[in-house]
């Protein structure tokens, strides 16, 4: 996903399909919040924790968009935008922009019309879309293991090793449990399950991991009707 | 020629004053109560009594002292647990009623900003479903974690702005049966830690006045929706959010300043999980080794689940590489919980943190090695069979 701004990498790609998925971007209710102008005064890039370690900009984010660059705009949205941290440092920006904020917007684009770098940025991301979606909680005790985390040292096998008994020494009773953050009410994660179904998440997954949105409806829809509802995710 | 110095101020004699009346945003209270008038929501008061802070532009925020609804964080509860498992002993030492919910979910904000597999209306309707939920039981929602703050105050203001945003949250929370409400100020528990500080300090029994700080405050707390962030003039001349450095000032840390306190700790969201050689370089590189040879802290306190991960677990690798890394990164709420005698294994759960954490206790006066003595003991209760789980009892033994 390397940037490459020598080449037009996606000079094959249709004109018209870059100004579809740059009007998608447009005309997202938050856009006029986000993107007021640019002074190309370079503060957002100046706070970025991502431009120091990747080639990228939210500069040339917030000007490619302003500029109405409709070629640069897909370029970026392909090889540059899984990079942002989200972090929102660049919200310090003099004319009140969010390039932070339009990366969010062009993230769901890329994922809602199922872009190939919005799949492998989101390689390896399936147990975690897994555990939010399907527990109403994204951090589980369990997720701690040595070779999950190598990096963090030996410390990691120590928890693992201990877990049961580590999460039975905590004092407040929601966090005895090793699957799920805190317990959570049945009532309550069905709840959720409706609300992705109202809201139409399950076709953002299903454009970027075929395999997960099944696995997810299938545990859906089974609680789903064991509670009494009628549901389906097609 | 007119002297330069007569036209430019200089930056020292420049004071900020924090006066509402001149602030260059809008006031969130006054829209969101013309909001409940016209009868698009509900507004879930503040309990009384309150303690009422300062915000940037010197408006005041609420913040409830008791009757509070806590909305968990997941990173905190699944891998750091000791966080908010010292918020609810401090709200228990002062005999404060709380409610440990069950129905409640994440924000799911994490995924959000990592994946983008979520949209506007299920983040709201998210969030609102949780608001609802604590509305019913009569409890006000003190958030734990700092990207749910955040997350919830830009989806506050999304609800604000699209009339169209509300119907259709409105329209999902009626079919699940749920009420349409906002709380009059989403509130941090760093907040309600600051707000109860003089307190804290009163019953303060462990000195701390020998344990130098850095302070990281975290990037979702004080970069979105800026205008509602704890501002104090004694704290920094209100030129940065007075957020933990007023706590630990007022327990007697010597809270010492670095040149990238701006920085975020380098989670990313997507970053800690798949592409964590950034988060890594991040946080020792413009973090934890900017700290160290700026300030030489005993530890660095923050207030976000992501931050303390970050900043902790990232130093086993930086270490391993020869970097002037290896300071120990706790909550302002374990920080609190300290200074008011809690035990560091039974409360704050210091070994689910990574970084050695001995060296910081040890320099408090506490024993590590007969701390961990006593949390075995309480273990072997709950190996033999005696006893399930640790009791809040046991944490007083
Ligand atoms: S939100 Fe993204 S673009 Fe903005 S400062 Fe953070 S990493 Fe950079
Ligand atoms: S800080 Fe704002 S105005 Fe300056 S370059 Fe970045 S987006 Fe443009």
């Amino acid at each position: 996903m390397a940037l490459d701004l020598r080449i037009n990498k996606y000079a094959d790609v249709p004109m018209e399909e870059k100004q579809r998925l740059f009007d998608e971007v447009t005309r997202d209710e938050r856009f006029e919040e986000y993107l007021y102008g640019c002074y190309e005064c370079g503060i957002c890039v100046a706070s970025c924790p991502s431009a120091r370690f990747y080639d990228f900009s939210p500069r040339r984010i917030a000007q490619a968009v302003a500029r109405e660059d409709v070629d640069l705009v897909y370029t970026l949205m392909n090889d540059s935008i899984w990079d942002c941290s989200q972090c929102f440092s660049c919200d310090r920006c003099p004319r009140k922009n969010s390039p932070g904020g339009l990366i969010t917007i062009m993230r769901e684009v890329a994922v809602n019309n199922g872009l190939s770098s919005a799949q492998e940025a989101l390689e390896g991301y399936g147990r975690i879309v897994y555990k939010i979606m399907g527990t109403g909680t994204q951090v589980s005790p369990d997720m701690l293991q040595p070779n999950a985390f190598p990096d963090w040292g030996p410390h990691v096998k120590d928890i693992s090793d201990n877990l049961d008994i580590w999460r039975r020494a905590l004092p407040p009773e929601t966090l005895h449990t090793t699957e799920t953050g805190w317990q959570v009410d049945d009532k309550t994660i069905i709840e959720l399950y409706l609300i992705w179904h109202m809201t139409g998440v399950m076709n953002m997954i299903q454009e970027v991991d075929e395999g997960l949105y099944e696995i997810l409806v299938d545990v859906m829809e089974e609680r789903l009707e064991e509670e009494g509802y009628d549901v389906t995710f097609d | 020629m007119i002297p330069s110095e007569t036209l430019v101020k200089q930056a020292k004699d420049r004071q900020f004053v924090q006066d509402p009346n001149k602030a260059p945003t809008e006031d969130i209270h006054d829209i969101i109560f013309q909001l409940e008038k016209e009868g698009e929501w509900e507004v879930q008061r503040v309990p009384e009594p309150y303690m009422e802070v300062k915000t940037k532009y010197g408006r005041i925020k609420k913040i409830p002292i008791e009757k509070t609804w806590h909305h968990k964080s997941c990173g905190q509860c699944g891998h750091i647990p000791g966080y908010s498992t010292s918020i609810f002993w401090l709200n228990r030492k002062f005999g404060y009623d709380y409610i440990d919910p069950s129905d409640q979910t994440s924000c799911t904000a994490w995924n959000y900003y990592a994946s983008a597999t979520s949209n506007a209306a299920a983040q709201a309707a998210v969030a609102m479903r949780n608001f609802a939920a604590a509305a019913e039981t009569g409890y006000y929602p003190l958030i734990h974690c700092g990207t749910s703050f955040g997350h919830y105050k830009e989806t506050r203001m999304q609800l604000i702005h699209s009339a169209e945003l509300r119907r259709q949250v409105r329209d999902i929370l009626a079919r699940l049966g749920k009420k349409f409400v906002i709380p009059e100020e989403i509130v941090h528990y760093s907040e309600w830690v600051h707000a109860m500080r003089d307190k804290i300090k009163e019953n303060q029994v462990r000195d701390m006045s020998m344990i130098r700080a850095t302070v990281h405050p975290a990037c979702h707390y004080h970069k979105l929706i800026t205008e509602d962030v704890i501002y104090d003039p004694e704290i920094y001349g209100a030129q940065r959010t007075a957020i933990i450095t007023g706590t630990l000032q007022a327990i007697g840390v010597d809270v010492a300043d670095y040149s990238t306190w701006y920085d975020c700790c380098g989670f990313g969201f997507r970053h800690i999980l798949v592409s964590r050689d950034f988060s890594r370089s991040f946080a020792t590189q413009r973090k934890i080794e900017v700290m160290k040879k700026e300030a030489n802290p005993d530890v660095v306190v923050t207030h976000d689940t992501g931050c303390v991960t970050t900043l902790d677990q990232s130093q086993f690798a930086a270490k391993a590489h020869g970097h002037e890394v290896g300071v120990p990164v706790l909550s302002d709420s374990q920080m609190a919980a300290l200074a008011l005698g809690a035990h560091p294994y039974k409360v704050l759960q210091m070994h689910w943190h990574n970084t050695d954490n001995t060296g910081l206790l040890a320099k408090m006066g506490i024993d590590p090695d007969k701390a961990w003595a006593e949390f075995e003991k309480a273990l072997e209760k709950l190996k033999d069979g005696s006893q399930q789980y640790l009791t809040w009892e046991d944490t007083d033994g």
